[in-house]
């Protein structure tokens, strides 16, 4: 089966052709991170007008990579939530009306599943069962996995997800959105040891997360070494950097390893945004071979949205005979743990 | 004759609407913030009644704005999805123009007395979307008196072209219900009109007829209101 998946959730237009023999056959992303760089974050209505300028060229793209006719496509998957209501509605405007105009199924397909099921697309996927840290800037979010659409929901973030705390620090420092690569980018130049963040909860039992705290603290930090122009100087904006990676790093590794070990799984995989995290990944890395866990991960690309995994989690539940009717709905919200499972065993 | 299919989402109503020579089919509901479970059966509905598939259509129309921006880009999504699967022309009909054809051809005796129509959509943000528009019959069917624009409704009560006509014309659509627009004395008022896609098929017609018809990539919706103040950020450095 022949999938073209269509992602346009937030600020990224991505298209992919997944082929259930041949793999992922092409993939093009057009971000628009400096469209919304000037504003300092996403502003929806001009992310929504700018997914309507780049679906169809984009759509053409990926078919002439692909070199795929449309008589060759056999389903359309598109993102359906959650999100940006007035950029999912591109989207899945597009992507449903492209299925019925060429008479083939539709799928609105959970962004998150999306996310979570991108390292599959991988030469090396991990297996199921696995327990999943979704890390973006919209969710942080501890899940465990017994397979496609059988999510449980182990832990949380209370407040602020990673990727907004990644972005609020950014912001304090005078770096561009999104922050997570300028934070990390800024950290390397950061000495280890001149400021030590608190590690938001580790102390207390249970799975969840709260950034906020830490966001003040790095607040308060900038302010307390801030220079007349209200920012401090140079190297101790990096050395802020550092401390603030490393208590959002280690605070993340802490909870997994949590998870993995109350759950008695020895497979992680992270997906989202931050998962494109470098010392994330290292930190990880090195914390589960201590516990004889494996933590899997997309490619960089495929960290971040993209129409790859769209395309992939739609193409799954398609195979297993899901479609969705003519009359769309695109929801903001959408638990993650209301989709149905893979099979439906009734 | 073409055959065309038009469709509408750029206000609270949806329309769906198909012309074949002399005879046309439509639908149209009130469907607030359900355009999306509702477009796409409508247009299935349409084309079942009228025993079509996409197949035998030569082209698309599509309310193009002012409106709901939202509801604009569910209505172009929707072409360009149909047209891009079935390689048909696109043509994007003014809101505003459709609700004044609609009006006259509902009204008749305004048409034959030559009375102009002012048609107000709400922008919201104390703005509104509006045209000073009169019937010239076909094959044209309007002629623009005042082009269509979006602006507080006290500077559309104060418009010089607006002014002049005293109470020798008719107000239609949502936006008459500022309170700015009570000092105009149109001999007419009527609030409820909505653009609706069975009136965008003369016009669209006429469009196709004069080769304005484009290719599904390049319709795109005219918001008018383009220049939004969302704050830019302030830098500290560089």
């Amino acid at each position: 089966m022949r999938v073209l998946g269509i992602e346009t959730s937030c600020d990224e237009t991505g298209l992919a052709l997944y082929d259930s023999e041949h793999g992922l056959l092409s993939h093009a992303l057009f971000s628009q991170i400096e469209l919304h760089a000037d504003y300092g974050g996403v502003v929806p209505e001009l992310a929504s007008r700018d997914h309507l300028r780049k679906l169809l060229p984009l759509i053409r793209q990926v078919m002439a990579e692909a070199k795929t006719s449309a008589d060759e496509i056999d389903a359309i998957a598109y993102t359906a939530g959650p999100g940006l209501i007035g950029a999912l509605m591109v989207g899945a405007s597009v992507g449903s009306a492209l299925a019925y105009g060429w008479g083939i199924p539709a799928l609105g397909v959970h962004h998150m599943e999306g996310h979570l099921l991108a390292p599959m697309l991988e030469d090396e996927p991990p297996a199921f069962p696995f327990i999943a840290l979704l890390v973006s800037g919209g969710h942080t979010q501890l899940v465990q996995v017994q397979g496609i659409g059988e999510y449980q929901l182990l832990g949380e973030s209370l407040d602020d997800a990673a990727g907004e705390a990644f972005d609020k620090a950014a912001k304090m420092l005078d770096l561009d959105y999104p922050g997570g690569p300028h934070i990390a980018k800024l950290a390397e130049r950061g000495r280890p040891g001149r400021f030590t963040f608190p590690r938001p909860m580790v102390d207390r039992p249970g799975l969840d997360f709260s950034f906020s705290g830490l966001k003040t603290y790095t607040l308060n930090t900038v302010a307390e070494h801030a220079q007349a122009d209200g920012l401090p100087d140079d190297q101790t904006c990096a050395d802020i950097a550092h401390a603030f990676q490393e208590a959002v790093v280690s605070t993340l590794a802490i909870k997994c390893r949590r998870a993995l070990e109350q759950t008695g799984q020895k497979t992680l995989i992270i997906a989202g945004g931050v998962s494109a995290n470098t010392r994330l990944r290292e930190e990880l890395e090195t914390s589960l071979a201590k516990i004889g866990a494996r933590v899997f991960y997309a490619r960089h690309e495929f960290c971040t949205d993209n129409g790859a995994m769209i395309a992939y989690a739609g193409c799954q539940r398609l195979l297993a005979g899901q479609s969705d009717s003519t009359a769309v709905t695109v929801r903001a919200r959408w638990p993650l743990d209301e989709l149905p499972p893979l099979s439906l065993r009734d | 004759m073409p055959r065309i299919l038009a469709l509408d989402t750029s206000s609270d109503a949806c329309s769906v609407a198909l012309m074949d020579g002399e005879r046309t089919l439509s639908r149209f509901e009130l469907a607030a913030k359900s355009h999306t479970r509702r477009l796409l059966p409508m247009v299935d509905e349409v084309l079942a009644e009228a025993g079509w598939s996409l197949a035998n259509l030569d082209a698309l129309a599509f309310g193009r704005g002012p409106g709901s921006f939202t509801g604009l880009r569910i209505g172009l999504g929707v072409i360009q999805g149909l047209a891009f699967a079935r390689d048909l022309p696109v043509v994007g009909v003014s809101t505003l123009d459709a609700m004044a054809l609609g009006y006259y051809e509902a009204h008749p005796v305004f048409a034959q007395e030559g009375r102009p129509v002012l048609v107000a959509l709400d922008a919201r943000m104390q703005e509104v979307y509006w045209a000073l528009l009169s019937w010239t019959g076909e094959p044209d069917w309007l002629r623009r008196l005042e082009a269509e624009a979006v602006s507080p409704p006290s500077e559309v009560a104060a418009q010089p072209g607006v002014q002049r006509l005293g109470s020798a014309f008719v107000a239609i659509g949502p936006g008459w219900h500022y309170p700015e627009l009570a000092t105009l004395t149109p001999e007419h008022r009527d609030l409820e009109v909505y653009p609706d896609a069975l009136h965008m098929l003369p016009l669209a017609k006429r469009a196709l007829a004069n080769g304005e018809a484009v290719p599904a990539e390049q319709a795109q919706p005219v918001y008018l209101r383009d220049k939004i103040s969302w704050k830019k950020r302030q830098r500290i450095r560089s």
